[in-house]
């Protein structure tokens, strides 16, 4: 595998009520999120490059081999594509215990590179491996689900918004081990999901899609900005900035981090020098233009205006430029024009708070 | 004690070969009727069923016809073997088969429709083959349907009274088998015979069946 290499695939599937019409290249690193709502194509594009859905004009090119390609008629059955696929519901084998489900995979493939104790540590399933899948909690078998994939030892792996089945206290459990996945495993994923939270926190690449199309794609970072995608504007804009842990203030429960743009504060305890992911809503920061005398926003930094943007009816989204980095600000069109705000000016950021992603910034 | 025994021993036979066969031929059709799309699968679905509807005699009727040595199986039958299909055991073997087909079809079709494709999918995706999953995965998840299809075959075999009075006839240790043997008992007016035939089937019918349920019920269970 190349630096650059990656997954090209082209499809076209209509049925009554539903186009996916797509020709995207995906970077065969890192977790690349496909994000929409449902309806926009995603999980048909996952099936798609899996080979489980049937389409026209389709071309898939994994690192430079051709895996699927209708202009020669021809395509890699199902089997043959080296892929994992994690589904929205676990699909365990019910007729087999836990350790022959992992099995499954790993005695069909020919790769060898993926050890079978490695991948039951990482996602925690050492005591489960004598039980019978029916005895498992759902997050307990989407773990199982997620480690039979990988034991297939596949060049990628396909997760179809794999915590949607859960509640939130099973989606926060798993979502460690996702973050485990992410840092101690080389393989590439590509990762499905309507929730922002979810992309915001695991993704590096992000890929945006609406009505069966691709509007967005990129580099997370600067896919977020693209308010003006409807999926990425609204109520859920907002930013994410690296980060590294620098002060801890226990008195307070703070830890202070640095940012290339300046520092603030996060709630909580980080070890000094450890990689953060901010996630900082364009809802949850506001403009002055005076620093405030009194006011209970720790987080006040510099800011310069690079773009205002309409974000429909009485808001506008704000783009700033703080260091390097860059956040969103959300404002009414009133507070703009009392303000005088334009492109270029230098104001002041409220950062009113900031969620924190254990999850280490990406490896770019 | 022999003339009770035989024609039991030769019904037992021929359930068996019939049974054996049906699964053989029945699963992969079965496989197709639960997975196709195709416009011909409810003319399909139709005449495996039809020898649920049709009277026994009906079927016996033509398939007498077939098999016999005038009709396009039969014909050819004796061109290759020498023989004649009607009145023996192999033309009984072949009649059964059209008979209980449904009985074996069916639940099988059902198991594997109530098994979806998702568990298909997932096997199909972690490198199985389409006959890797087939057998790995479902076969062992249709497990009861299996058993509901050897069970109903047999049994349904064990049971045919009409159709192999037609094409097989009444020929001792050759076609002879015990639902013929009771009725030409009673036809004699030999009650002491026919009960113990009969109550020896009730017996052996039962007991087959209730093995099945209870295999089922453990099945399910797991």
């Amino acid at each position: 595998m190349t630096a650059d290499s990656n997954i090209e695939a082209r499809y076209r599937v209509q049925r009554p009520q539903f186009e996916l019409d797509v020709d995207v290249r995906i970077p065969m690193r890192g977790i690349t999120g496909v994000f929409g709502e449902s309806g926009a194509g995603k999980t048909s594009l996952l099936r798609c490059i899996a080979g489980l859905e049937q389409a026209t004009n389709s071309r898939l090119v994994v690192d430079g081999e051709t895996w699927q390609d209708d202009d020669v008629d021809f395509s890699r059955p199902i089997h043959e594509r080296e892929i994992g696929y994690v589904f929205q519901e676990p699909r365990l084998f019910g007729h087999l215990d836990v350790r022959r489900n992992l099995e499954y995979g790993q005695r069909r493939t020919r790769r060898g590179d993926i050890d079978f104790d490695d991948v039951v540590a990482l996602l925690g399933l050492e005591t489960l491996l004598d039980r019978n899948t029916d005895t498992l909690s759902g997050g307990e078998a989407q773990r199982v689900a997620i480690a039979r994939a990988l034991l297939r030892a596949p060049r990628f792996v396909l997760m179809d918004e794999p915590l949607a089945s859960l509640d939130r206290v099973r989606r926060e459990e798993i979502l460690p081990f996702l973050d485990r996945l992410h840092v101690q495993l080389a393989v590439p994923i590509i990762y499905v999901s309507h929730s922002i939270e979810e992309i915001t926190r695991l993704c590096d690449y992000l890929l945006v899609m609406d009505g069966g199309r691709l509007v967005a794609a990129g580099q997370l970072q600067q896919v977020l900005l693209q308010v003006s995608v409807p999926a990425l504007g609204g109520e859920e804009a907002g930013a994410v900035i690296h980060a590294r842990a620098a002060k801890n203030d226990t008195d307070y429960d703070l830890t202070q981090v640095e940012f290339d743009g300046g520092e603030i504060w996060i709630s909580g305890q980080h070890e000094a020098g450890v990689e953060l992911r901010l996630r900082i809503r364009a809802n949850d920061v506001s403009l002055c233009r005076e620093v405030p005398k009194a006011t209970t926003i720790l987080n006040i930094l510099p800011a310069t205006i690079e773009a205002i943007e309409p974000d429909g009816g009485s808001s506008e989204l704000v783009h700033l430029a703080i260091g390097n980095e860059r956040i969103l600000a959300r404002v009414t069109r009133r507070s703009r024009t009392q303000l005088g705000l334009q492109p270029g000016d230098q104001v002041l950021a409220q950062i009113k708070s900031v969620a924190v992603r254990n999850a280490p910034a990406a490896r770019r | 004690m022999s003339s009770t025994l035989g024609p039991l021993l030769l019904s037992l036979q021929l359930a068996t070969v019939t049974t054996l066969i049906l699964l053989v031929l029945g699963t992969p059709l079965a496989w197709w009727l639960s997975r196709s799309n195709s416009r011909f699968k409810p003319a399909i679905q139709a005449g495996v069923a039809l020898p649920i509807v049709l009277p026994p005699t009906v079927m016996g009727f033509y398939l007498l016809i077939v098999l016999g040595p005038y009709g396009a199986i039969g014909r050819w039958w004796v061109e290759v073997t020498g023989e004649a299909l009607t009145f023996s055991f192999t033309g009984l073997v072949i009649a059964s088969c059209f008979y209980s087909l449904p009985f074996a079809v069916q639940p099988l079709q059902s198991a594997f429709d109530s098994m979806g494709k998702q568990e298909i999918e997932a096997a199909r995706t972690l490198g199985a083959s389409k006959l890797d999953a087939f057998f790995t995965i479902a076969v062992p998840l249709s497990a009861h349907g299996f058993l509901s299809a050897t069970v109903l075959a047999f049994a349904h075999t064990l049971g045919e009274f009409g159709v192999v009075l037609m094409v097989g006839g009444n020929i001792p240790g050759e076609t002879r088998v015990i639902s013929i043997a009771i009725y030409d008992h009673v036809e004699s007016l030999d009650y002491a015979t026919t009960h113990q035939m009969s109550l020896l089937l009730i017996a052996f019918a039962f007991v087959v069946l209730f093995s099945m349920f209870m295999v089922n019920r453990r099945l399910v269970k797991r």
